[in-house]
């Protein structure tokens, strides 16, 4: 028995000691992780806000998981330049990080004729961009990547990669924690102001004040209204949101590659396309459906999309039965450009006019998290103008452990780590082979988040096709029995999401 | 091989998977057809399975005569194990399987291979989740299976919510409505998309009736609402072809969703081991000694086919079990020749798919629709050769079938029909 809740960890701090930092950031999400694992290199305090639960909760764990290559975005903008650079970084960065990636590439196809210019034009753009090893395809040839696949001619990138995008933005904030960057998670930013004596200060949902020298907005669908709040000028954000269905591991192996529709000149997303996930799954979708703006972060599934989804799926694996369909869910884009036009527009990343030391970056749609670590990098270059930054001595670049799930690894290493570390060989998640082991690391996330969400995230339960059925009362029951959970402190997303109305009787 | 060696690998005559009712009574039949070096593998940290949960009355009507709770139930059976000294292994995984019955076992501290001459599948079931009923709208908190919903309030003395409805007519669905409303939570009713309950009649009575919960009938959920924890669901009523009938929606506000929608035998590591599973049952294609197309590995109880009563689980798995040992001790039986079974009109389908020609011979099978004073025919090629008449049956209710083919000298394809 290990008695009391989980210690607070390194990285996460209590709001009554919540201090003044040289900079804030706002919004946790790949983005926002990403640039606090850039700036944790160097001396500097670091806060960062989230109004959620943990990191990565808004549009970094709802999307694809697909990091692009670079074709799909006009030359010469942030997009296609931090697209193509991000792209390059993710190797070392996932080595570093312990998060596994695949290279799996990517065939854009062109059904019929009147696709080819578009498919020209994603060549051209890439050829632009610096996208490397592009090579058109006729169908033989794409029959060798992926048998079965239809169309007349392909785009053939083999950098297009598939990552988990939740996986990336925790460990990045956990490396980034581990470098003494404090996370405040469930809590919003509601305020900015400017003082006279020459900093920000950040109001804070239940919390004093908190000053910082500099200011990063990453808030994804909200950065426009955190803008707002600092009197900076900022372009409105639309949500538009995609929805996904999850396929069941037993088509596991059957994708072998990405393959996309040539995208239409409007299309405010890349099109539903089947794609591979990292842990093995099969995404159908997304579609984009413009919401309105009372509610950006309505993550409903609707019966219009939905059976939509269902016949792609279908046309693509004829044999798919119901239980295939183990999941749907939705995520929001942020988007700069308005639901009459469509398509997409530029990334904003800028220190505000008229508002030194407050960075924004706007329209973080897609490819953001394919370009994240170049964001990082480039907003380390705006906050090098006002900092003098010295790098840190001990800067920890590498996270412990290993890419993946315990289950992945071969027999017989599994057999030796058993042997040391029994937890590994308790099997808590019967779908995915999810140790205890893993469980209890991710119960004993260095943010200190514990949603029931947080571990799903972290450990993979809950995802498999009994989608917890099997592993939440075991859960629940270790959380009880070892960390002295009450019913109260289960909570799916956060303190709104309750699991449970209490005990069945008072037995205490 | 080195590797194999210091982790332990071992050989047993028979490894059945799954300590639940079915694994139980087939160790037991199988000790006493004379299997000595048998495991029994179970997952949970104690014998009986799903039983452990089910603390409602009603099982062991048949077997014993008597009413038990499910926990009484398995208790009789897992003393006869102890007491048979049958070696088991708790808090253990099978988490792989080949044809080779090579099997990968997990425990604490230990991940090892067991070799076995002959393998009994007895993993039950599991639950139909949320996802393969593609219910639109947001996904908040509160939405549980019954069977989790009944492990949070049995097992671990959580109560899952406070206004409960129920989607589904399943056994464990209807068990639910009652004991969510025993325990305080006010349940609002229950919903069925079929015309009829999938639940058997008698749950239907002491679930549903005897508490005032109203069951609703061609009527399913359409969508749920509220952003962070369950707020109600959209109901609606559904026509002949599955298709919601405008202008019938209405909310019911609620804070859980319990979802009984179906049951579905676990077979990964079937599948792992390349047994072909039977599209309707989910289960392996067995012949009539519970064999499936594996040479060696057997399958029986839930994991099998999904029983309506844990009696007719026993009764099966220990048939299973005796024939599992005999394969496993070499003693072969043979089968000179055997013909297909299968599912005629009005039947969804029947298990074994192939039997020999004996004079005791079992089929269980169920019907597609409710029917009163039903007749099953079979027939051998184009001759009935037994006729049999029901006050009623029933999809909830599994038929069992006694027949005598010794005497029968046709070839040819068994049929199970509805007859008139």
């Amino acid at each position: 028995m290990r008695g009391g809740p989980p210690a607070r960890h390194r990285g996460v701090k209590n709001l009554d000691n919540l201090d003044n930092c040289d900079i804030a950031i706002v919004g946790a999400g790949v983005i926002g992780c990403a640039i606090a694992r850039e700036l944790s290199r160097f001396e500097l305090k670091i806060c960062v806000f989230e109004k959620e639960q943990d990191v990565g909760f808004g549009t970094s764990c709802r999307n694809s998981g697909v990091l692009h290559s670079g074709i799909n975005y006009q030359p010469g903008t942030n997009r296609a330049w931090l697209n193509v650079k991000g792209n390059a970084m993710m190797d070392k960065l996932c080595a570093e990080l312990k998060v596994p990636i695949k290279r799996i590439g990517k065939l854009t196809v062109a059904l019929a004729e009147e696709d080819l210019s578009g498919l020209h034009k994603q060549h051209e753009q890439g050829k632009a961009n610096g996208v490397r090893g592009m090579e058109f395809m006729k169908n033989e040839l794409m029959q060798k990547i992926q048998p079965g696949v239809a169309g007349i001619l392909g785009l053939w990138t083999p950098s297009s990669a598939i990552i988990s995008p939740y996986g990336l933005t925790i460990a990045l904030a956990e490396n980034a924690a581990e470098n003494d960057v404090k996370f405040y998670l469930g809590r919003a930013v509601t305020g900015i102001q400017w003082n006279a004596a020459g900093c920000f200060e950040l109001e804070i949902t239940g919390s004093h004040k908190v000053c910082a020298r500099m200011v990063i907005n990453s808030a994804g669908l909200h950065a426009d209204e955190v803008s707002g709040f600092a009197g900076a000028d900022a372009p409105r954000i639309w949500a538009c949101r995609g929805e996904y269905y999850v396929l069941d591991r037993r088509l596991e192996g059957s994708l072998k590659t990405l393959i996309y529709p040539v995208p239409g000149p409007n299309d405010p997303g890349l099109g539903i396309h089947l794609t591979p996930t990292v842990d093995g799954n099969i995404l159908i979708g997304p579609s984009a459906v413009y919401i309105p703006d009372d509610d950006r972060e309505n993550y409903s599934v609707t019966k219009e999309v939905l059976p939509a989804l269902r016949q792609e799926g279908q046309r693509i694996f004829p044999n798919l039965k119901a239980a295939d369909f183990i999941r749907n869910f939705a995520g929001n884009r942020p988007k700069l450009s308005p639901p009459e036009i469509g398509g997409n527009t530029e990334f904003i990343i800028e220190e505000a006019k008229k508002l030194p030391g407050f960075i924004q970056l706007l329209g973080m749609e897609s490819p953001g998290l394919t370009s994240a670590p170049a964001i990082a990098e480039y907003v380390l270059g705006l906050v090098r103008k006002r900092f003098e930054l010295t790098p840190k001595a001990d800067f920890i670049a590498e996270r412990k452990g290993f890419a993946g799930h315990f289950s992945d690894l071969p027999e017989e290493q599994r057999m030796d780590m058993i042997s040391d570390e029994p937890e590994y060989g308790e099997i808590i998640c019967r779908c995915e082979k999810i140790t205890k082991k893993e469980v209890r690391s991710a119960i004993e996330n260095p943010l200190g988040a514990h949603a029931l969400l947080s571990l799903k995230y972290r450990a993979r339960t809950m995802m498999g096709r009994c989608q917890g059925g099997f592993c939440v009362p075991r859960i629940i029951r270790m959380l009880r029995d070892e960390y002295c959970y009450e019913p109260e402190r289960y909570v799916l997303r956060g303190e709104e999401s309750p699991m449970f109305a209490g005990f069945v009787r008072d037995v205490r | 091989m080195t590797d194999m060696v210091k982790h332990g690998g071992v050989k047993k005559d028979l490894v059945i998977i799954g300590g639940g009712p079915a694994g139980l009574a087939a160790a037991i039949a199988a000790r006493e057809a004379g299997c000595v070096d048998l495991l029994l593998i179970e997952r949970d940290r104690l014998l009986g399975g799903i039983l452990n949960q089910c603390i409602h009355d009603g099982f062991g009507l048949h077997r014993f005569k008597e009413a038990l709770s499910g926990p009484e139930y398995a208790c009789r059976y897992i003393d006869k194990v102890k007491e048979l000294g049958i070696p088991v292994a708790l808090n253990t995984m099978v988490i792989g399987m080949n044809r080779e019955k090579s099997l990968l076992v997990s425990t604490s501290g230990k991940l090892w291979r067991i070799n076995a001459k002959s393998v009994l599948l007895a993993m039950g079931c599991r639950e139909r989740a949320r996802g393969a009923l593609s219910i639109p709208g947001s996904r908040p908190s509160g939405v549980y299976t019954a069977g989790a919903a009944q492990t949070f309030v049995n097992m671990e003395n959580i109560m899952p919510g406070k206004r409960a409805v129920i989607l589904g007519s399943g056994d464990v669905g209807l068990i639910m409505a009652r004991r969510m409303t025993l325990e305080g939570a006010r349940v609002e009713a229950v919903f069925e998309l079929l015309p009829y309950s999938s639940g058997l009649p008698r749950n239907i009575q002491q679930c549903l009736v005897d508490y005032g919960i109203p069951l609703y009938l061609s009527t399913t959920v359409v969508e749920t609402t509220g952003k962070n924890r369950l707020e109600g669901v959209k109901v609606a009523e559904v026509d002949c072809s599955g298709r919601t009938v405008s202008g019938t929606e209405r909310i019911v506000p609620c804070d859980t969703l319990l979802l009984s929608v179906g049951l579905i035998p676990e077979n990964e590591l079937a599948r792992d081991a390349g047994v072909e599973l039977h599209p309707i049952t989910g289960g392996p294609i067995v012949d009539d000694l519970y064999m499936t197309g594996v040479p060696g590995i057997f399958s029986c109880g839930n994991a099998l086919h999904v029983h309506d009563l844990v009696d007719w689980v026993s009764e099966e798995a220990a048939r299973a079990g005796t024939n599992a040992a005999i394969y496993a001790m070499g003693l072969v039986n043979k089968r000179v020749r055997s013909m297909t079974v299968m599912a005629g009109n009005g039947v969804r389908y029947v298990m074994p798919r192939k039997v020999a020609y004996t004079d005791e011979v079992k089929l269980a099978f169920r019907v597609k629709t409710p029917l009163r004073g039903g007749v099953i025919n079979i027939v051998l090629g184009d001759k009935i050769i037994k006729k049999e008449t029901y006050v009623r049956l029933h999809p909830a209710e599994m038929v069992w079938m006694d027949l005598s083919l010794k005497e029968q000298q046709k070839q040819g394809v068994l049929e199970v029909r509805v007859g008139s």
